[in-house]
């Protein structure tokens, strides 16, 4: 089969051999032309209510049973059935083989178009990225999830289904807070991590802890009490994963109360380099789609009628609303995406003499290809804004930045729009938007009071005057208390350590930890 | 590369059944009395229908550290007049706290679709035959298996392995089958031994236990024991509904159509609660009749009115099939109202001797023109004589 091998496919209608052949020349065109490096592609072909399932799944082909998920699924499934939401071409899946999900009803050119995008695009990204070759593991995800779900049911089973739910609702809760955000601790292997779970736990439970101690001390040790240097180094204090000091610390959880608890970190863990990278990755694999639709057009594989037909989703899925449309709900990651690979590309092929002066690095370089997959494994979506989005850029999307001070009368400020002066400054702001030191709130545990009543010490440093949501905080707060079984305080204070306001919650009396 | 197609379209769909499920049951409360509610503004038809219910979100929320207020910066696309330094008015007053509005509060509450099996099944969950205090050993149907020792023959499934072995051993013990121990010992010793006379020795004696460990097998038929069952009649509350339905003259159309949805209504609930509930229609005209499901929903007859054919029906019906002593009895009647005004007397003491004595419960339904209908309507024949019914027998309910 040559590269002008014929037209892939007549009409909308397709079979596995076409899902084969379109896979074959995606990959042909992937392999030489853009240079991707992917992991093996599996792809599976599902109808429309099991995609629903799996929405409702956070994507995962198996996953553990939770009623949170299923209120997902009939919230989804309500406003599908109203009209209200489209379901989307595909679902990828992190994993190797990485697995694409393609709805039955698509036409053989959106099954085309979802096979370039997911299966080479997202893939590539996926498996190059440094973000998830650091914090996820391709290879074990799926049978960890497996893992997960027997795990949790034969807790269930166990203990009881509610009081399992109970553990999760409050591990949910802290899930944002249970992700590591520095690396430094060693690569994750889930599969070890599965086969470990027992022996650990064992372990664990053999070992004394001396900082739990409930019987007194002799008489003439009883003074000494440990230093607060000390006691915070031995519980790795500050520590701002709240879910891994849980797991360790929590004095009163059964053993599998902390598996469990390890099982959602794990899982937060794992989706943590997708929230960071979301304009990346839609960036990345819309533009390989873009450039394997446009060479299949060319090479003749595909007719005029389906190329047009692919330009309308296409467009579709690029398109921005402006801040005052009806439609507008903030950047479309497709959109600045693709945007900004494709401005990219123009700057390394043409540059304009404003660019050879922003970009000295990459202007005028002359291989695309070698400079985006540079781009696409070494950056997140702040540094990738901050360092990429070009002035050129900044003016066809007429940005402008906006500064909104409570405290000023006057209303809201133009701080900033696409001109000379405001090009770093609107790059700045967005590229902070991504970022997420400020989208998640500063909280950390500060330490435990060991020699009174064992309160938790939480701290939110607010950043901008921005404070927590009282009945949200409280809430979270008591199935933190519940899982800690003692009191927990959490004080918010800004910048210069002035406290602006104080929480104390006490653990229920049916508290999660028996 | 190898890449894989895989069909997944046959697979069993509704993964997320069970998710869903384990939702409903949390929200159990909140979806009943959505249901409930729901069930109030429907026609009876409709209300085993399933459909749409909306319930509020809370005690079923996912709380999360979120913030709000504070400065906040953002960059837009789409300018078009604007230029550095200009200030633009906040939107609405709580502007400043406006970042959470999106997210926040407009999910407070929210609409699901039931299925016509989840609704139904939440509609009459909380509902229970009252007083289902008989119960009799049923002769067939429920009988259950229990351990009941062990026997001497059996299915091979059975076999108690080890009762079998433990008696195959003290068989042994008590016969004194040589262990093989022994004959080892002696055919090492045999080996070793140069002494002529003591390998004779050895030799007749080894053969001797060689041919006893063959007489006694290590185990034999007798031994085996089998794990024996018996079966275990298990105790069944019977019940009888009667459903006596008017079907006179003098009830119009829409009365009956009122009447058979009130059944239909019953019906459903009884097939679905319970599996060992038998079901009589009679209705009647001035003559009663016990007739089938499809007859009694939709036959069409017409006539006089004698209450009291109904009751003398059910109470043959009662004495010939049904003894009060095992079964539990009930009865729901729905009439408009009129009756003879002679036959009163006889209903009544039909109502007193025969019938409530032997019922666990019995309803009264009336049914009035919707049209006529006004509070100082003077009480029906039938419905006087049941209130006073009521006051001294407290089995009974009357309703309209």
């Amino acid at each position: 089969m040559g590269s002008s091998g014929g037209r892939l496919f007549e009409g909308a209608d397709w079979d596995f051999q076409t899902l084969q052949r379109v896979h074959d020349a995606c990959e042909k065109i992937a392999r030489t032309e853009l240079g991707l490096d992917v992991y093996p592609n599996q792809i599976e072909v599902i109808t429309a209510e099991q995609m629903l399932d799996a929405y409702s799944s956070v994507g995962m082909p198996l996953f553990y049973k939770h009623w949170s998920f299923g209120k997902q699924f009939a919230f989804q499934e309500a406003s599908y059935r109203k009209g209200l939401m489209g379901l989307a071409y595909e679902i990828v899946i992190n994993s190797s083989p990485c697995i694409s999900y393609l709805m039955e009803e698509n036409t053989a050119t959106m099954q085309t178009l979802v096979i370039a995008h997911a299966a080479f695009g997202h893939n590539h990204f996926f498996k190059n990225n440094y973000l998830f070759k650091q914090w996820t593991d391709a290879d074990g995800i799926l049978d960890y999830l497996e893992f997960a779900k027997g795990y949790i049911s034969a807790c269930e089973d166990r203990h009881g289904r509610e009081t399992v739910e109970r553990t999760i609702d409050a591990a949910h809760a802290l899930m944002s807070h249970g992700v590591d955000r520095y690396p430094g601790k060693k690569i994750l292997d889930l599969r070890a991590e599965e086969k470990r779970a027992g022996e650990r736990r064992q372990h664990e439970e053999s070992v004394f802890n001396d900082l739990w101690r409930t019987v007194p001390n002799t008489k003439h040790k009883s003074k000494a009490t440990l230093t607060v240097e000390r006691r915070r180094a031995l519980l790795g204090l500050p520590q701002e994963n709240i879910l891994y000091f849980l797991e360790k610390t929590a004095p009163r959880l059964a053993p599998w109360q902390r598996e469990l608890i390890r099982i959602v970190r794990h899982i937060a863990q794992y989706f943590y380099p997708q929230g960071q990278t979301k304009v990346m990755n839609e960036g990345t694999a819309t533009y390989v789609h873009y450039r394997i639709m446009s060479r299949l057009h060319q090479q003749g594989r595909i007719t005029d009628g389906n190329f047009l037909e692919f330009l309308q989703s296409h467009t579709n899925v690029v398109f921005q609303p402006e801040f005052d449309d009806r439609r507008y709900s903030g950047f479309n990651p497709y959109a600045l995406g693709f945007a900004m690979m494709q401005d990219i590309e123009r700057i390394v092929k043409n540059p304009e003499d404003e660019d050879r002066d922003w970009f000295p690095d990459i202007a005028g370089k002359g291989d695309v290809e070698g400079v985006l997959r540079e781009i696409w494994s070494n950056y997140r979506d702040e540094s990738f804004i901050n360092q990429y989005l070009s002035p050129a850029l900044i003016r066809r999307f007429r940005m402008f930045h906006l500064h909104d001070d409570p405290a000023e009368s006057q209303g809201i400020k133009v701080d900033a729009i696409h001109d000379e002066r405001g090009y770093r400054r609107v790059r700045r702001e967005l590229a902070r938007q991504y970022d997420v030191g400020f989208v998640d709130a500063n909280i950390e545990v500060m330490d435990v009071d060991l020699d009174g009543d064992r309160r938790l010490m939480l701290r939110h440093t607010t950043v901008k005057g921005a404070q927590l949501n009282e009945t949200d905080t409280r809430r979270v707060l008591q199935h933190l208390a519940d899982l800690w079984s003692y009191d927990v305080a959490l004080t918010e204070v800004d910048g210069t350590d002035k406290v602006l306001k104080e929480y104390v919650v006490s653990p229920r009396a049916a508290a999660v930890a028996a | 590369m190898v890449m894989h197609i895989v069909d997944r379209r046959l697979n069993p769909g509704s993964k997320s059944l069970e998710n869903r499920q384990r939702f409903l049951r949390r929200a159990k409360a909140l979806v009943q009395g959505a249901v409930k509610k729901s069930s109030q503004n429907r026609d009876i038809k409709d209300v085993l229908e399933g459909g749409e219910v909306t319930i509020p979100l809370d005690g079923m929320d996912e709380p999360r550290f979120r913030r709000e207020g504070g400065t906040r910066d953002m960059v837009l696309p789409g300018n078009k007049k604007f230029v550095e330094g200009d200030w633009l008015q906040r939107p609405n007053q709580s502007g400043g706290k406006g970042s959470g509005a999106g997210e926040g509060d407009s999910e407070d509450a929210f609409r699901f679709v039931l299925s016509r099996e989840e609704f139904v099944d939440l509609f009459l969950d909380d509902l229970e035959l009252p007083d289902l205090a008989k119960r009799k050993l049923a002769e067939t149907e429920s009988e259950g298996l229990q351990r009941a020792g062990y026997a001497t023959s059996g299915s091979p499934a059975n076999i108690s392995i080890s009762r079998t072995v433990s008696r195959a051993l003290a068989r042994r013990v008590a016969l004194r089958r040589p262990r093989k121990d022994d004959i080892e010992a002696l055919e090492a010793e045999l080996a070793e031994c140069d002494d002529e006379t003591r390998r004779r020795e050895l030799l007749t004696l080894l053969e001797a236990l060689k041919a006893k460990a063959k007489r006694i097998p290590f185990i034999d038929p007798i031994d085996i024991r089998y794990r024996r069952f018996e079966t275990v009649p298990k105790p069944v509350a019977q019940a009888v509904m009667f459903c006596l339905m008017d079907v006179s003259g003098s009830m119009s159309e829409h009365m009956k159509d009122l009447a058979k949805r009130f059944y239909m209504l019953l019906y459903v609930f009884l097939k679905r609660r319970y599996k060992h509930v038998e079901i009589v229609f009679i209705r009647h005209t001035d003559r009663a009749e016990e007739v089938d499901e499809d007859t009694f929903f939709h036959g069409p007859a017409s006539g006089g009115t004698l209450v009291s054919s109904a009751l003398v029906a059910m109470n043959d019906i009662v004495r010939t099939r049904f003894r009060p002593a095992d079964w539990n009895i009930y009865a729901a009647q729905a009439s408009d109202g009129d009756n003879m005004t002679s036959d009163s007397g006889l209903t009544g003491l039909l109502l007193t001797d025969k019938i409530l004595p032997v019922c666990q419960f019995f309803a009264y339904l009336e049914v009035g023109e919707a049209a006529n209908y006004t509070f100082d309507m003077p009480d029906s024949s039938l419905w006087t004589l049941y209130e006073r019914l009521r006051n001294d027998a407290r089995r009974c309910r009357c309703a309209r």
